[in-house]
């Protein structure tokens, strides 16, 4: 997964479908669910961009991409934010529904 | 957050059932374990521990499982039933596997209360959160609102104003009353960051892409006003989490479920404990003591369950059940009776039941009164005698049929 900040941000979103992982070092529901996103790249990784942004050092980044909540899984195409998940009992199965709508 | 609804979901009753010699099997939903106690940044109301994180408490609790041969498994249940025995039970899990056991713990824990008003679901993540460790970060200098006025609602506000500009509680009751505890009570009066608006609740949150604001209904007056706001946190109380279980298990009017002194369920051999159950005081330490109890009585079911199927019930000769207690003399020189009358009848047993040591079976067996004997053949009750006279005895060893 790419390690996203102010620096790279707009580059890397900007074609194809992209799906980034928002988190935190405090938000312990995010470190749970990072394995698991991990594990969607491995399979789904041809197909999509996964990319991860940690919020520390990050956090205007963030809120300028209307993201104040984690855990939040955002999808971009073609540079355009098409959806946002968020909440602790956010599910990898969630995850992998949106995935799959974009690979089809 | 220095506690009320955190519970160490799972983790404590495991170590018990372990040292009790039972194989025990712990069935977790996520990859870590700890439930709501993990998502909490300060805990410092669990005796032993002056200051631990959260999640670094449930680590321990798992380390300790783990040296007593506890074994973990991922997994979310979607419903337990109860074997045609009475004594087995299954656990359906949600990706279809089945497990078989004696004896289940319920500690399934409490989620987060959402209140289902408007662009709640819609700002989730953009501005609508339900935990301050998780999003605090986001609201440096910023202005939140907080839903709520419980223990947790005040120890989260507490813990916001370490950063944001301004915390303002959305308070239901009427002026200077919260239903948290009075030292939380005074932790929220005396911290000047934090304001009050009473005798309100929250109509909808609105915003553009984040939140920007919070519209107020006055429940005294009718009166509505708009918030300006940041950021929206919700304490407002939490939902056990019973749905696998809620057809088979019975629940209290808040949908917690109802557990006898011994954390035990309507069912016999399912207990539960912890956050989930009906109780008085929703704390790590508390759902701990749940588990001790739990862990105790499950391995006092098993181990006399067991023993009643493989004497009483599988026996292939006749069985005279004695139900007994050490404290009536009736009873001893009843057990001796029948015991030198055993002696002309080589093929009939007796077992003893202590209704002092096992209330279970007396009220399975409705016996109200002892002693009595029952006399069991191929596992079917064929006769019973209640307080029986020495000349009524003889009947026992011919059985019903004569």
């Amino acid at each position: 997964m790419i390690e996203l900040n102010k620096e790279n941000f707009a580059e890397e979103t900007a074609q194809g479908v992209v799906l980034v992982d928002f988190w935190g070092e405090s938000c312990e529901r995010c470190k749970e669910l990072m394995p698991d996103v991990e594990a969607l790249a491995e399979q789904y990784g041809q197909e999509i961009k996964f990319c991860k942004l940690n919020i520390q050092g990050n956090r205007r980044l963030a809120m300028a991409q209307k993201v104040m909540g984690l855990p939040s899984i955002v999808f971009y195409q073609n540079g355009e934010k098409v959806e946002h998940l968020s909440g602790e009992e956010l599910e990898p199965a969630q995850i992998e529904d949106v995935i799959k709508n974009y690979v089809a | 957050m220095s506690s009320s609804s955190e519970v160490a979901r799972g983790a404590v009753c495991g170590d018990l059932c372990s040292q009790g010699r039972m194989k025990t099997l712990l069935i977790e939903e996520k990859r870590k374990m700890g439930g709501q106690c993990a998502t909490t940044s300060e805990l410092e109301n669990y005796p032993g521990i002056i200051e631990d994180t959260g999640p670094g408490l449930m680590e321990r609790f798992r380390s300790h499982a783990e040296k007593f041969g506890v074994e973990f498994e991922r997994g979310r249940v979607a419903g337990i039933e109860v074997g045609d025995d009475g004594f087995h039970k299954e656990i359906r899990l949600a990706d279809e596997r089945t497990l078989r056991t004696k004896s289940i713990i319920i500690a399934t824990g409490a989620a987060p209360r959402i209140l289902g008003i408007p662009g709640e679901k819609e700002f989730r993540g953009q501005g609508v959160s339900y935990c301050a460790t998780c999003d605090a970060d986001f609201y440096e200098e910023l202005d939140v609102v907080v839903v709520g006025s419980g223990n947790t609602a005040v120890e989260e506000s507490v813990f916001l104003t370490k950063v944001v500009n301004k915390v303002t509680m959305i308070v239901v009751h009427d002026e200077g009353k919260l239903d948290a505890d009075r030292v939380a009570q005074e932790q929220a009066f005396a911290n000047d960051k934090i304001e009050f608006v009473w005798n309100s609740t929250v109509d909808a949150i609105e915003g553009d892409g984040l939140v920007n604001g919070v519209r107020l209904r006055n429940i005294k007056t009718g009166e509505t006003q708009q918030l300006a706001t940041d950021g929206v946190f919700m304490f407002v109380g939490t939902v056990p989490q019973t749905g696998f279980a809620k057809d088979l298990i019975e629940l209290n009017g808040a949908g917690y479920i109802k557990t006898d002194d011994k954390q035990q369920t309507n069912i016999p051999g399912i207990f539960a404990v912890g956050d989930v159950t009906d109780k008085f005081l929703r704390q790590v330490v508390t759902a701990a003591g749940d588990g001790a109890v739990a862990a105790v009585a499950a391995n006092g079911y098993v181990e006399q369950e067991e023993y009643w199927q493989q004497q009483v019930l599988k026996s292939q000769t006749p069985v005279l059940a004695v139900f007994w207690s050490p404290l009536e003399g009736d009873s001893v020189q009843l057990i001796q009776s029948l015991e030198e009358m055993t002696i002309a009848y080589p093929d009939h047993r007796i077992v003893t039941v202590d209704t002092y040591k096992n209330q279970m079976l007396a009220d399975r067996y409705e016996v109200q009164e002892i002693p009595a004997v029952l006399r069991f053949e191929q596992g079917q009750e064929q006769l019973r005698l209640v307080q029986p006279g020495a000349v009524e005895l003889n009947q026992l060893f011919q059985g019903s049929k004569s």
